[in-house]
């Protein structure tokens, strides 16, 4: 019964639901330094990108999370940031 | 040269004495030297999971308090010689006892036996660093929940930063069923999120629920409980030991039945 009730609600799985909240949740337990602190950083790390390209503001993500290094399993504290750069930014060219 | 093993989870109620009393049995069972230590001070356990509540004389306060020697306080088991118990004091509490001393306790007992196992309390304060203190490796006890394994992954970060790295993962009271109707995480969801080695799947079985009441550790009876718990043992003894298939193993008539509960 339970393939036909999810197939008709076309929910997600309760088990897939508790994984994802995990992740987000886990990777913020993880970051190392306080909102506050990252927000300042996210400021800082806007205005030096700025001088050189034209970057999407909004859709900006920055956080620390764990990662794999590419060279060994070991896992280290990485700070991973999402910058998109805006059509037609400045110094960047298109092909 | 023994090895001191902690038994931890962050969370309560996920099932750490359980695992510490079935674990150390096993290794029992497999000849090796063991004594158990409980280190949740104020709130003693697993002396009555292992039944030996009757038998308490001196607890670790007096150990390290030097009330006593170490011999005194070690009640032997039941069952396996080679098997002791060091009970907690249930009058005291978590401050009663140091990291220091601790670790001086472990490096002594290690001279003399093959495995010490101790039982972390929940949470992270003074008990969770009383019990790691000495600790060489670390069992991460957890269960298929988000609230026990968000703990686990503090835990895990805690441990590394202690530097302990021998860190391996049990996945207690894992639900076949639940799994395949995709409404709990399977323990490869588990290891996924918290990226640390698995050591043992252990199914909910209430065949543990019966082995606490009775006060008989179940590792290595028929129970699909008692033979995750002794697989564990293996693996910790170093040796490779495929998982177990955890699906229910029904027989005919009950399959037919369940086609007509449908």
């Amino acid at each position: 019964m339970g393939i036909f009730t999810n197939f008709f609600k076309g929910a997600e799985n309760s088990s897939d639901v508790a994984k994802n909240r995990l992740k987000v949740a886990i990777t913020s337990d993880r970051a190392v330094c306080s909102p506050e602190l990252m927000e300042q950083m996210k400021n800082d790390i806007i205005e030096v990108i700025s001088k050189y390209l034209d970057i999407d503001t909004d859709g900006l993500d920055i956080k620390v999370t764990k990662t794999e290094l590419d060279d060994s399993s070991e896992t280290v504290n990485a700070l991973l940031a999402n910058i998109p750069i805006k059509e037609g930014s400045k110094n960047f060219r298109k092909r | 040269m023994g090895e001191v093993i902690v038994i931890t989870s962050g969370k309560g109620g996920v099932g750490k004495t359980t695992t510490t009393a079935n674990v150390g049995t096993g290794l029992a069972m497999q000849g090796k030297k063991v004594v158990l230590i409980d280190t949740d001070i104020g709130l003693r356990n697993l002396d009555v999971v292992m039944g030996l509540e009757n038998r308490i004389v001196y607890n670790l306060v007096d150990v390290v308090e030097n009330n006593c020697r170490i011999k005194q306080a070690l009640i032997k088991d039941k069952r396996y010689p080679n098997l002791y118990l060091l009970p907690s004091a249930q009058t005291k509490d978590k401050t009663a006892v140091t990291p220091e001393q601790m670790k001086k306790l472990s490096d002594t007992l290690k001279e003399e036996f093959d495995y010490i196992l101790m039982d972390c309390p929940a949470g992270i304060e003074q008990g969770f660093k009383n019990a790691i203190a000495g600790a060489d490796r670390a069992l991460v006890v957890t269960t298929p929940e988000v609230s026990a394994v968000r703990d686990a992954d503090r835990i895990i970060g805690l441990l590394e930063a202690n530097d302990i790295r021998k860190n391996h993962l049990i996945v207690n009271r894992l639900r076949t069923d639940m799994v395949k109707e995709g409404n709990m995480m399977s323990s490869d969801d588990v290891v996924e999120i918290l990226a640390v080695d698995l050591i043992g799947v252990v199914p909910d079985d209430e065949q543990v629920v019966i082995a606490t009441n009775t006060g008989e550790p179940l590792v290595g009876s028929n129970s699909k409980a008692g033979q995750a718990y002794m697989n564990i043992c293996h693996r910790i003894m170093g040796e490779e030991v495929p998982f177990l298939d955890l699906e229910e193993t029904k027989g005919f008539f009950s399959k037919f039945a369940a086609i007509f509960k449908k």
